[in-house]
């Protein structure tokens, strides 16, 4: 970068300078980095050193390097223009392998030994980018230029155009590995949030602390102190830093407060509710142990105080963009923070009285001032300082800024030879959280920018420079007033304020926003729009801001237009020849400054991006190998290979054929259990069931049908009634939340005075299905109490005790067609009983089955499931219409009997199997005649469930076909268009095995 | 109870309860405490307040836990609290507490629904990356029922440095992995 | 958002489902007006103002509330158990 200053001549001169060092020749005296020690660090592979307290920008300008990145259009070489989260240029990517980072702003990075950083978005380097051809051809890519040259033929934007964009546009590169690093989430609770630790927010803070309140002190830099460690102003008789020191170190030792430095409040929601990122490691190599990168916190605040300044608006004019050209207030902070001056001859170009700030405090250091530009008539002109009455006109130098052009306002023109050029074209208070809840901005003649709108959200108030509040004096006030205010609306006692002395300068600006000419003025630094671009898309009449964003992309992209928004649009209302309110205000939606992707996921990630659900017999189904499957959050038991089987359908099969043969067993404590009590528990059963439940009999189980109340069926199950006032409902899996909340819903806003109390016990029992002709016998060396079937027939319930007293329930029900029942145990012998199963009913032939058999053993037994319930089915096309009870009323039961629904040939539930044995269905398939198109028209139905039947030795279906009882016997094509497959099929009962019910009653 | 030959499992897995210190917290699965939950039957409120007070059975209102050895309970929702008691003596604990209660109450055995976790140590820090619980606002006696990673839990601050976390008994080891984690970040 | 729980004070909405209009409090009867369902089923009011909500509070004590929220600020001007809404709107067993 030696080349950039090459043809400067200025060198640090005066009683103040410190010793220049070889590696860091733009570091002068004072600033707050601890220069007993040095930090190394790496750009573009080379290596520099720096010092703790330094961030990446401060380290490479006080290393003399000033070009760090290409712009993001015509890769233009760019400078840093801030030093803060607001920066446009610098956009570095930050450490290599897995936790690359790219478009990481080099103003907030804080350095730390080893960093490694890179310049983005050039090739093959930084200096020299073959890219930046797209600057020669700039004429063609004006506002608009996609839109318009990618627009034909549409079938060239996947495969070409949009390839050749991303590849040319695109910021930094990702790294394409999994984020090694973990993210918390967690949620804090306050009486005041305080966003910003600069004078107004801890002055705020210190009122609000003091008062007694919990207190928040969020703010995104990780040394406290705002702008009052980047002046050189005195509060309270010290030095600003020093006072910020002492603040921080008060409130930090107070238990009510919490201080949050590396924070950022990303968000705004309703009633009170912020987003922060607190950055907990990002100024390490990487995370320590256990802990991680960075924590999304959810703030709860009842009020919450912006004191997050203002921010620094550029001004447009031919060229503003080279490298060395950055904010006046930028350059303070360089020098009064980390002690480095941004140019060794500097110039200035103001419009506001900031800028003599910056000439002094240069001075001050030793730096030499060449001018100060100003195009103001009244300016109140400084002893020794180098005033220009005139404007610049354009700049010279390639890869960094070699000199000036001013026009004095006589018109004589002038080159200026300086290597940095501040500008300041005066202050945009940081409304942006205020804007959150649409509330937009408004404008103020007074301070030239926009104020929070009055209907920003409740409980959020402005303070300080946010407020148009730019002295160090209005500062503290405001941060003290509105603290105060704010403390005491919640009960808080706020003390008498004790203000410290500090400057309270008026602010005196004239507004001025572009030089007019020929060269390209920037407006947005970071998509490269400039005063043409807004020109061409006030000539093609895109003149709202919302229309000037999106053509020209102004205020798009990382930075979000934090220093272009205001320029764009008052550059838009010259144009117009409106006022700048007339034209419109900016807006900012969350988050204030770019996210991780990692910290919104936090912990939920892969295996834990939801939790898991384990079944009572999960650690016997491990040792016993069985393959498990996802069913919402449950894992459930698919099938338990065996030595030798090789696919999945030789064990489903064996495990289908022992059930129906001897006896299998399943755990099925994922179906929704609910306890229903009340001497009103059966009415309410017959309100929510379409069917009636009143008149079952103590210990007996009924299935039940539950219907929406547009009619569709929402759930079935069984419901038994262990007791004169007490049923135990069973839902499906997937349904038992909805249920649930459905029955509360009945009970509580539909019949209020119902004495039925409800309380989930899925999980207190675990339940296994014991399937199979030989269940009986296996159960009998189980269960303590007579079972046979004289003592516990067909559809009976109990309490009974097991293994020798354990108390236990025990249902006689059947999915799978066979002798089944249904016991249950505490959850914590759901383990122990199930290997007491395998263990006792070894001679009998136990077999183990999971949920594929399950699903083999209710389609050969025609019942209904998830597939048959699918939101869009009535009873009757189950063919359980006649379920339907019309002698009461229940929920579903007058809409379920729609003309529509209820019609003779609708949909009703079919079996199907291919003609040809051997032929192999695809499930979705749809029906359609035989000699018809397959075609929506011809559309007869379709399959919803498709298993093989080991018993039948062919695959069998469940489907609803239009007519379907009337039509056993037909045959059918049943053809899947994207699969592409067609079958013969005929259509038959939906009873495959035992359709008289024989073998549940044995 | 009566003997039988069968052997329980712990939530997480294992034959016995296990535990962790991971910094200054210890966080331990619990077996060894029987729940029912108690309903008040509609127009039984009065005669139950006086049933449960006979049998010494705490009810306390929203948001409250409360404890009168042996028993312990804590609300859940509007008419409803859970009643906890030792597991060794209680551990038919619906049938016990049914027939000092009678028509006046619904009682439902919860004991193995739930997975209980027993923290000690300083909570804040560890209970801010879990829930959003106002911990300051929260003092010994407190009971509610939130979200903790996806999971709805009951969380019961038993005093200062005491917090009892009971979740859904099938996420078990979830929960124990969102807490564990939690607490390696915390400290 | 926060619902000001009737019994538990501020809640975050993360615990709550939302229904939404709490017009479905007021079901007709099945034996004796059979012609009032569909408007029952299918019409609802969705103002862009005050509107009174139906949100179940699931992660919580399972409290029905009726919660009257302005659906254009996300005010929230009160929250009530739907239980005693559904009372004073006569409904009872």
């Amino acid at each position: 970068m030696t080349e950039v200053l090459r043809d400067t001549s200025g060198v640090l001169t005066g009683q103040d300078a410190a010793p220049v060092l070889a590696s860091q020749p733009m570091r002068v005296t004072g600033g707050l980095v601890d220069r007993s020690r040095s930090v190394r660090f790496t750009f573009d592979g080379k290596s520099y050193t720096g010092h703790p307290g330094d961030t990446l920008a401060s380290a490479l300008l006080a290393s003399g390097v000033k070009l760090m990145g290409r712009s993001f259009k015509y890769h233009r070489p760019r400078g840093v223009l801030s030093a803060g989260s607001e920066e446009p240029n610098a956009l570095v990517e930050l450490r290599s392998g897995a936790r690359r980072e790219p478009n990481t702003r080099a103003t907030v990075a804080e350095l730390y030994d080893g960093l490694e950083a890179s310049s983005q978005n050039h090739w093959p380097t930084l200096a020299f980018d073959a890219m930046a051809v797209n600057d020669w051809l700039s004429p063609f890519f004006t506002a608009g230029f996609y839109y318009k040259t990618f627009m034909w033929p549409a079938a060239f934007w996947e495969k070409l155009y949009e390839p050749i964009i991303r590849r040319a546009a695109g910021l930094g590169t990702l790294s394409r590995e999994p984020d090694p690093d973990a993210y918390d989430k967690g949620f804090l609770h306050c009486d005041v949030l305080v966003i910003g630790a600069g004078p107004a927010g801890l002055m705020a803070a210190l009122t609000a602390a003091r008062a007694g309140a919990r207190v928040i002190l969020a703010d995104e830099d990780f040394a406290l102190g705002g702008r009052l460690i980047a002046e050189t102003h005195e509060v309270g008789g010290q030095s600003g830093a020093g006072w910020a020191t002492s603040a921080v170190a008060e409130l930090a030792g107070m238990p009510n407060v919490r201080v949050m430095p590396r924070t950022t409040i990303m968000g705004v929601f309703d009633h009170g509710v912020y987003s922060a990122v607190e950055r907990v490691s990002d100024h390490f190599a990487a995370p320590l142990a256990g802990k991680p990168r960075q924590v999304l916190w959810r703030v709860y605040a009842k009020r919450a105080i912006l004191a997050a300044g203002a921010l620094e608006r550029p001004i447009a004019f031919a060229d503003n963009d080279r490298p060395g050209v950055m904010m006046a207030g930028a350059v303070r902070a360089y020098l009064n923070r980390w002690g480095v001056a941004a140019g060794k001859r500097v110039a200035l170009f103001v419009n506001n009285d900031d800028g003599m700030r910056t000439a002094r405090d240069l001075m001050a250091r030793g730096v030499e001032v060449v001018a100060v530009v100003d195009p103001r008539r009244d300016i109140r002109r400084q002893a020794g300082l180098p005033h220009m009455l005139g404007v610049v006109t354009g700049t010279t130098g390639r890869l960094g800024l070699t000199g000036i052009n001013v026009r004095r306002i006589d018109g004589r023109e002038e080159h200026v030879v300086c290597d940095a050029l501040a500008v300041s074209g005066g202050w945009n208070p940081t409304v942006a959280l205020t804007a959150h809840q649409s509330a937009r901005p408004v404008w103020d003649e007074k301070i030239s920018a926009f104020l929070a709108s009055p209907n920003a959200p409740a409980g959020l108030i402005p303070v300080g420079a946010a407020a148009g509040a730019f002295s160090t004096h209005g500062a503290l006030a405001s941060g003290a007033a509105k603290a105060a205010e704010a403390v005491e609306a919640l009960g808080f006692r706020a003390p008498a304020a004790d203000l410290p002395q500090a400057e309270d300068a008026p602010v005196r600006i004239a507004p001025f926003w572009h030089v007019p000419g020929k060269g390209r003025a920037w407006v947005d630094f970071q998509n490269d729009v400039t005063v043409k671009d807004v020109k061409l898309a006030h000539q093609e009449n895109f003149r709202s801001v919302e229309h000037l964003k999106r053509y020209t992309t102004l205020g798009m992209a990382t930075d979000q237009g934090k220093t272009s928004n205001v320029l764009g649009l008052a550059v838009m209302a010259e144009l117009t020849g409106q006022s700048i309110p007339e034209t419109g205000t900016t807006m900012f939606r969350p988050p204030y400054t770019p996210v991780a992707m990692g910290v919104l996921a936090g912990r939920s990630r892969g295996e834990e991006f939801k939790p898991t659900r384990l079944t009572p017999s999960h650690k016997w189904a491990e040792e016993r190998g069985a393959v498990f499957v996802e069913v919402g959050m449950w894992l459930r038991a698919q099938w338990f290979p065996r030595p030798g089987e090789t696919t999945w359908r030789e064990s489903v099969d064996r495990e289908v054929l022992a059930t129906r043969k001897a006896v299998g067993v399943c755990d099925v404590t994922t179906l929704g259990k609910i306890d229903i009590q009340g001497t009103d528990a059966g009415l309410f059963l017959d309100r929510v069931y379409a069917n009636t439940f009143s008149t079952l009999p103590v210990g007996k189980v009924r299935y039940g049908l539950m219907l929406r109340e547009d009619g569709i069926v929402m759930d079935d199950g069984t419901t038994a009634r262990m007791g004169e006032h007490e049923y135990v409902m069973t839902t499906t899996t997937a349904n038992a939340v909805p249920v649930f909340r459905h029955l509360e819903f009945c009970r509580q806003c539909l019949w209020p005075d119902l004495d039925v109390q409800l309380i989930s016990t899925t999980e207190a029992w675990a339940q296994f299905s014991v399937a199979g002709p030989n269940a009986r016998a296996l159960l009998s060396r189980i269960v303590d109490q007579d079972i046979s079937d004289a003592a516990f027939p067909y559809m009976a319930c109990g309490n009974v005790t097991v293994c020798g007293g354990l108390r236990a329930r025990l249902f006689r029900i059947s999915f799978s067609g066979e002798m089944a029942y249904e016991i249950a145990v505490p959850t914590r012998y759901g383990d122990a009983l199930v290997r007491e199963l395998m263990a006792q009913g070894q001679d009998l032939g136990v077999t183990p089955y999971g949920t594929e058999a399950l699903g083999v053993l209710r389609v050969e037994k025609g019942h209904v499931a998830g597939n048959e319930l699918n939101g869009q089915t009535t009873a009757l096309n189950m063919g359980l219409g006649k379920m339907v009870s019309k002698k009461k009323d229940s929920i579903g039961m007058v809409l379920s009997q729609r003309e529509e629904l209820v019609r003779e040939d609708g949909l009703r539930l079919v079996g199907i199997k291919p003609v040809d044995p051997a032929a192999q269905l695809k499930a979705g398939s749809h029906f359609i005649a035989l000699g018809k198109d397959p075609v929506a028209a011809n559309d007869d139905g379709w399959i919803t469930s498709l298993v093989h039947s080991p018993h039948l030795r062919h695959q069998i279906a469940l489907g609803y076909l239009k007519n379907g009882a009337a039509r056993m016997g037909e045959r059918l094509r049943a053809v899947n268009l994207l699969a592409k497959t067609e079958v013969e099929v005929e259509i038959v009962s939906p009873h495959f095995i035992d359709p008289q019910g024989e073998r549940l009653r044995g | 109870m009566a003997e039988h030959r069968l052997t329980p499992l712990a939530p997480l897995g294992h034959a016995e309860p296990i535990e962790e210190r991971i910094g200054p917290v210890l966080i331990a699965e619990r077996t060894d405490v029987a729940m029912a939950s108690v309903a008040t039957r509609r127009g039984w409120e009065t005669e139950l307040a006086a049933r449960a007070a006979q049998a010494g059975l705490p009810l306390p209102p929203p948001g409250q836990a409360a404890e009168n050895a042996p028993w312990g309970s804590f609300w859940l929702g509007p008419e409803m609290w859970m009643v906890e008691a030792p597991y060794a003596t209680h551990e038919d604990v619906a049938a016990q507490v049914k027939p000092a209660l009678g028509e006046a109450a619904s009682v439902t055995e919860q004991t193995d629904a739930w997975v209980r976790f027993e923290v000690a140590g300083p909570l804040k820090p560890l209970f801010e990356r879990l829930c959003n619980i106002d911990l300051d606002r929260f003092a010994p006696g407190s009971a509610t029922r939130t979200l903790m990673e996806h999971l709805g839990v009951y969380v019961i601050r038993r005093a200062e440095d005491r917090m009892t976390v009971l979740g859904p008994r099938s996420s078990a080891g979830s929960l124990h992995h969102a807490i564990t984690v939690a607490a390696r970040s915390a400290f | 958002m926060l619902i000001p729980h009737p019994l538990l004070g501020p809640r975050d909405a993360q615990e709550f489902t939302y229904l939404g209009d709490a017009a479905l409090i007021d079901r007709p009867d099945g034996l004796t007006e059979p012609e009032k369902f569909h408007d029952y089923a299918y019409l609802r009011d969705n103002p862009a103002g005050v509107h009174k909500e139906l949100w179940f509070h699931e992660q919580g004590d399972r409290s029905w509330l009726v919660v009257t929220r302005n659906t254009v600020t996300h005010e929230i001007l009160g929250a009530v158990l739907a239980r005693d809404t559904a009372r004073g709107r006569g409904r009872s067993k």
